[in-house]
């Protein structure tokens, strides 16, 4: 913008100015949105807040969990796909859907 | 920032942790913290693990090597836990430590994970008693009869133990999960805060808690922010504030009422609305926040800026320090990894003349206020000579790329440092990488 003197300006060339300069955030969510057509309007809204308060995977029962709990040692199982439309909790998890917990070392490496 | 003769410059002075690359889940460290002297520093990991390291006072001959933290106790603070009623894992991550000021020989520190607080109180056995009438070294109990004399036990030195042990569990008072702990001045109360309340504990009483803060609106869907952080004020017993979600910070005062729902001051910095954009609210979102140890200002983190706020100004910070500016045109890709929901924290050294906080491809970045200068640097295993100084590093956002540069696209957002720490004193730092913990010094000239 080399011209600093505003009031002299049309209003043309202030509109192709701003179509120039679209900020870098609105360019990523048009990004954003290209790829997920579905994404909400709200995003800060309720959704992803409660996704936010019940984090971690949900189980079906304690047996459940103390099956996955019981396959740790090297065994990656595929975590879910995360659907950025959806909160989870709407369908039964099977146990292609949990990933594996590694077991804990009892030492931590930092005090080897 | 700058000692004599110019610039501060940083060391490389211990590594702490695994070198390989493959990184058990258990040893991500999740916390990072020094006791109010400097002499402990504490860590936390996600397989429920607190290891506290001491620093020992090196030779005295040897300026150069002022000190070195080496192991001084490791212990098992949380396990995992299976909540029945709602079919949920209680992860046994350690989200917070804060250590109580000392007021006797043993050490007390309060650990949390996403339920429960502990207080564990760590303490030295250096002597142990020897010579029972009743008892042989072992253990086994004498034939009384055998006994014909009677003599005092007497204490004898033995190597040093270090014991640590839970004095208090406080448990069962947060349906969500705590975010942050935070002593009082007053060394005998503490809040923990959740993602939609704060409560305030007394430390001798473990099966009542005072909620103090509520925001859970009654129906759920109303829900718009949650409580990211909460701090006491370093030396006014009744004030603490508490961040959201949507970057506010509220600072509320224990004397107004019972419940501080109303706050007494509200910091929020106006938007722009023509700037806002579907990442605006997700990237305002305070991860930390932190009073100045002077108790004037406080330190606030968001996802690409550190913002320092006059407790005595609302209506906006006085200074806005950019970490990672570069990242606005990635936030696409930030938000579809999940790296956009990252939360570093921050924190100031000794006099508040500087603060720090993490960023990506463990890069860690200090902003001088008094100097007006910031510095960009590395903790990698590659800089990692005894007494190396560190480099500073520069990204470069965009165009050509200088030699000693690195372009945006090269950053490894999987190298993340989400904690440091700043000795309350002295000019050592604490920076947490995925796995390891690495000590830097500044150069004693």
């Amino acid at each position: 913008m080399s011209e600093e003197v505003d009031g002299t300006r049309t209003a043309e060339e202030k509109q192709e100015m701003e179509d120039k300069v679209i900020s870098p955030e609105k360019a990523e969510e048009a990004k954003l949105k290209a790829r997920y057509p579905n994404l909400g309007a709200k995003p800060g809204g309720s959704d992803l807040l409660r996704k936010r308060l019940q984090k971690g995977p949900k189980y079906f029962d304690s047996g459940d969990y103390n099956m996955a709990k019981a396959k740790m040692k090297n065994k990656q199982l595929p975590s879910a796909p995360t659907e950025k439309t959806e909160i989870t909790g709407g369908h039964i998890p099977t146990p292609q859907d949990l990933p594996q917990r590694k077991t804990s070392i009892v030492a931590s490496k930092l005090a080897g | 920032m700058a000692g004599p003769g110019g610039d501060m410059q940083w060391c490389f002075s211990q590594v702490k942790g695994a070198i390989d690359d493959d990184v058990a889940e258990a040893d991500i460290i999740s916390t990072v913290e020094f006791n109010h002297t400097g002499e402990l520093l504490a860590t936390g990991d996600k397989g429920g693990r607190v290891v506290i390291f001491q620093q020992e006072i090196e030779n005295k001959n040897l300026p150069q090597f002022r000190s070195e933290y080496n192991v001084y106790s490791t212990f098992q603070s949380h396990e995992p836990e299976f909540d029945y009623l709602k079919s949920l894992e209680i992860e046994e991550k350690i989200n917070k430590i804060r250590w109580l000021p000392q007021k006797n020989a043993a050490q007390f520190l309060l650990s949390t994970n996403d339920k429960t607080i502990k207080l564990w109180k760590i303490s030295e056995r250096d002597k142990r008693p020897e010579g029972y009438n009743l008892k042989e070294e072992d253990g086994r109990y004498k034939d009384p009869n055998s006994i014909t004399s009677l003599r005092v036990p007497v204490l004898i030195p033995m190597d040093l133990m270090v014991e640590a042990s839970p004095r208090r569990v406080f448990a069962n008072a947060h349906t969500y999960h705590i975010n942050s702990i935070s002593v009082n001045s007053d060394e005998e109360t503490y809040l923990s805060a959740d993602d939609l309340r704060i409560n305030l504990w007394n430390l001798e009483i473990t099966d009542r808690s005072f909620n103090i803060v509520d925001i859970k609106p009654a129906n759920m869907e109303e829900l718009t922010e949650v409580i990211t952080a909460a701090e006491f004020h370093p030396h006014q017993c009744n004030t603490f504030v508490y961040s959201s979600s949507k970057g506010t910070i509220r600072l509320c005062d224990m004397r107004a009422s019972a419940l501080c729902d109303k706050q007494s001051k509200l910091f929020e910095e106006p938007e722009d609305p023509s700037n806002r954009s579907f990442f605006s609210e997700i990237i305002s979102s305070i991860s930390d926040v932190k009073f100045s140890h002077n108790g004037r200002y406080m330190m606030t983190r968001d996802y690409l800026s550190v913002k320092i706020w006059d407790l005595n100004m609302e209506n906006r910070p006085v200074e806005t320090y950019q970490v990672h500016e570069y990242l606005r045109s990635k936030l696409c890709s930030l938000y579809e990894n999940d790296c956009i929901f990252d939360k570093f924290e921050c924190c100031w050294n000794g006099n508040d003349s500087v603060v720090m906080t993490g960023s990506y491809n463990n890069f860690f970045r200090m902003f001088d206020r008094g100097q007006r200068r910031d510095v960009t640097l590395e903790a990698s295993r590659e800089n990692s000579k005894p007494m190396q100084v560190l480099k500073p590093r520069k990204v470069c956002a965009g165009g050509k790329r200088k030699k000693d540069e690195i372009s945006v696209d090269s950053l490894d957002f999987n190298k993340k440092i989400l904690h440091t720490a700043w000795h309350p004193q002295d000019n050592i730092i604490a920076v947490a990488t995925t796995n390891n913990l690495y000590i830097f010094q500044d150069k004693v000239n």
